[in-house]
């Protein structure tokens, strides 16, 4: 009883009250009071600053500290230049690769039904979920000396541990989900009717391929790429462990800022991580860039 | 082209989509196939079209083995059910697809491809929509575009997959009566599934009523409507009264109560009894084979439906004239002036 006497207010300013809490609720649909939402703002803007936009000021900060001529001159050392020339070399054939499996699989995966098909969705993720390190032992126990294919690859006079070959499979193994990943939702989603809608029009396989299911996927395809590349050219696991750290030869970028790093030549470790840092940003734009494309224009032939 | 399916068997897993289909499509005509969904009848589509393979059984065009041949040899024209228009195209491009597509030998040249789908668009009449995108058209002009599509490889079958379905009830009308004249206009042996009823019977020169895999009844849309051969067909086309009787040495019953209905020399046994609703007769009662109460009554323009119980504890729903007003509380007697039996239960 006390309790309601001490509660009651009057009608009409309680019915004021709720007015204009109506009215602050249209035109927002939240309904935290305006001093929460700052706090809130402010905690995240904080929280980013500290753990991503200071470490990647930093990077830059320690490029260039003893000046621009500085920097550019750690850059043209021949082993800054092998490592770079090395990155994209294997980044260009594990994104290639990674392409045309990526492609095959999601093709496979999107527009037949077979047995064994949720088997090989999980397949495609192990890369995802094994640490880079283990990906890059598996190499070693296959093609190093004591491996599997070890002796034959030695009467053959194969190098592949230690070298671009391994490199080159490891940094695609570990790179290998992406492209897969990007395009399998995506042609699952279109379906395959206007594929065949194509042949029943006549085109040849080729021809669907080409005309109709590309241009589809074209977006898609190019995310998958980016991203794929940006993971291809940071790896540092995997490739560590089939390396060997030849300098000059076997050391990607990510190595090389590593041993930099480590025989405190701080000027030329950061300015390699620079460009690994500058890679990201421009990934980063391409990414939105490219995900605008991907949300216009899908559901065209509405379900 | 005259389109002949024998014996096709097509299963998914142990579902029987197809389950020993015999048609014959004659030359020209306009055929429909009708049933609810799951019946197979986009799969027998499919078939013809070579976009789907039978387990067994066979299909032939004009005589000559169609399953010999790739869903691309087949010219065949397929308006899929939600268009599968090509989204990165123009209007334009989607429907000049098939020509470009052409072997080189035969290929035509730029400007005769662009004549061709001119004429394609003016006879869609909608060739003001040349540089459009899929995704700019309503779903009307988008269902006409995909039909363009698949006239322009002249194809000798024309196959049409729920040609209506995805569309609003008004635009629907329309597209029917459009496709009617249109098909008189190109007279393409054509063959186009639906699951409503009005849409075969209104459209198709024949219809074949599909369930569960097989072909229950092909006739003309009069046949079907008319005089369905089997339960199926009658509970499935027109709005029909369905009842459980028992037929007795000649007597129907309904429950224990005899009616006064002809058995026509039907098994005894338990047998189903169909009336149309609107072939139910008001009358006084004790008037008719039936007597029942009404429950309730809406009007619907012409007629007035009204829900009635019967003595015998059934609840039907009739149609009926609304010369004579219906009230609920009524008892009143029903006489069937057609009707229909079926032996089974």
């Amino acid at each position: 009883m006390t309790m309601q006497i001490a509660d009651s207010v009057p009608l009409s300013s309680l019915d004021a009250r709720a007015r204009a809490h109506a009215a602050a609720a249209r035109n927002n649909l939240r309904t935290e009071p305006r001093g929460v939402q700052v706090v809130i703002i402010t905690l995240a803007i904080s929280f980013l600053s500290v753990f991503v936009v200071l470490p990647l000021v930093l990077v830059f900060a320690q490029a260039f500290s003893k000046g621009v001529l500085a920097y550019l001159a750690a850059l043209a050392e021949p082993e800054a230049l092998a490592a770079i020339k090395l990155t994209l070399v294997v980044a260009a054939i594990s994104v290639s690769l990674n392409l045309v499996f990526g492609l095959v699989a999601s093709w496979a995966i999107a527009k037949f039904e077979f047995t064994g098909k949720t088997f090989l969705i999980t397949l495609i993720d192990l890369p995802f979920s094994v640490s880079p390190v283990i990906s890059g032992l598996v190499f070693v126990l296959l093609f190093g000396a004591q491996g599997y294919f070890g002796n034959w690859l030695r009467d053959h006079d194969i190098q592949i541990l230690f070298a671009v070959p391994g490199i080159a499979l490891a940094t695609t193994f570990v790179t290998f989900p992406f492209v897969a990943r990007a395009l399998i939702p995506l042609m699952q989603e279109q379906g395959t009717q206007e594929e065949e809608a194509a042949i029943s029009l006549g085109a040849s396989g080729l021809q669907t391929f080409f005309r109709v299911t590309l241009p589809n996927i074209k977006w898609g395809v190019l995310y998958g790429v980016l991203l794929c590349n940006a993971r291809a050219m940071g790896e540092f696991g995997a490739v560590s462990v089939v390396s060997g750290h030849i300098r000059g030869e076997t050391n990607t970028m990510p190595l090389l800022v590593e041993i930099l790093y480590n025989e405190y030549q701080f000027v030329a470790a950061f300015a390699i991580a620079s460009l690994l840092a500058m890679l990201a940003l421009i990934t980063l734009i391409a990414k939105t860039v490219l995900e605008r494309h991907l949300d216009e224009g899908q559901d065209v032939n509405g379900h | 082209m005259a389109i002949e399916v024998k014996n096709l068997v097509k299963k998914f897993g142990s579902f029987a989509a197809l389950d020993g289909v015999d048609l014959k499509v004659n030359d020209g005509e306009l055929l429909a196939l009708l049933g609810p969904s799951g019946s197979g009848k986009t799969t027998l589509l499919r078939i013809i079209a070579g976009l789907d393979w039978p387990d067994t059984g066979d299909v032939s065009f004009n005589g000559e083995d169609a399953l010999a041949q790739g869903a691309r040899e087949r010219h065949v024209g397929f308006v899929f059910q939600h268009y599968a228009l090509f989204r990165h195209m123009s209007v334009f491009e989607n429907v000049a697809f098939g020509l470009r597509v052409q072997p080189r030998a035969i290929r035509k040249d730029e400007a005769t491809i662009r004549m061709r789908v001119k004429e394609l668009l003016d006879l869609v009449q909608l060739d003001w929509l040349a540089d459009r995108y899929p995704s700019q058209l309503s779903g009307g002009q988008r269902q006409r575009i995909a039909l363009a599509r698949a006239l322009a490889i002249e194809p000798r079958i024309l196959l049409l997959d729920e040609p209506f379905g995805a569309l609003d009830a008004k635009v629907r009308k329309e597209l029917r009566k459009w496709l009617r004249s249109l098909h008189h206009e190109i007279n393409v042996t054509s063959i186009f599934v639906t699951h409503d009823q009005e849409e075969a019977l209104e459209v198709a020169n024949r219809v074949v009523v599909m369930d569960k895999g097989r072909i229950e009844q092909i006739g003309s849309p009069d046949d079907v409507y008319e005089t369905p051969a089997t339960a199926f067909v009658h509970g499935f086309i027109g709005e029909s009264i369905e009842l459980p009787v028992q037929v007795d040495g000649g007597v129907v019953r309904l429950g224990d109560r005899p009616l006064d209905l002809a058995a026509d020399g039907l098994m005894s046994g338990a047998s189903k009894l169909f009336v149309r609703r609107h072939d139910m007769l008001v009358g006084p009662p004790g008037s008719g084979a039936f007597e029942g109460a009404v429950r309730q009554v809406r009007n619907f323009g012409p007629v007035q439906r009204a829900e009635v119980a019967l003595s015998g504890g059934e609840t039907i729903e009739i149609d009926a004239p609304r010369e004579r007003e219906l009230r609920a509380g009524d008892t009143i007697g029903l006489r069937p002036r057609r009707y229909r039996i079926f032996a089974g239960a």
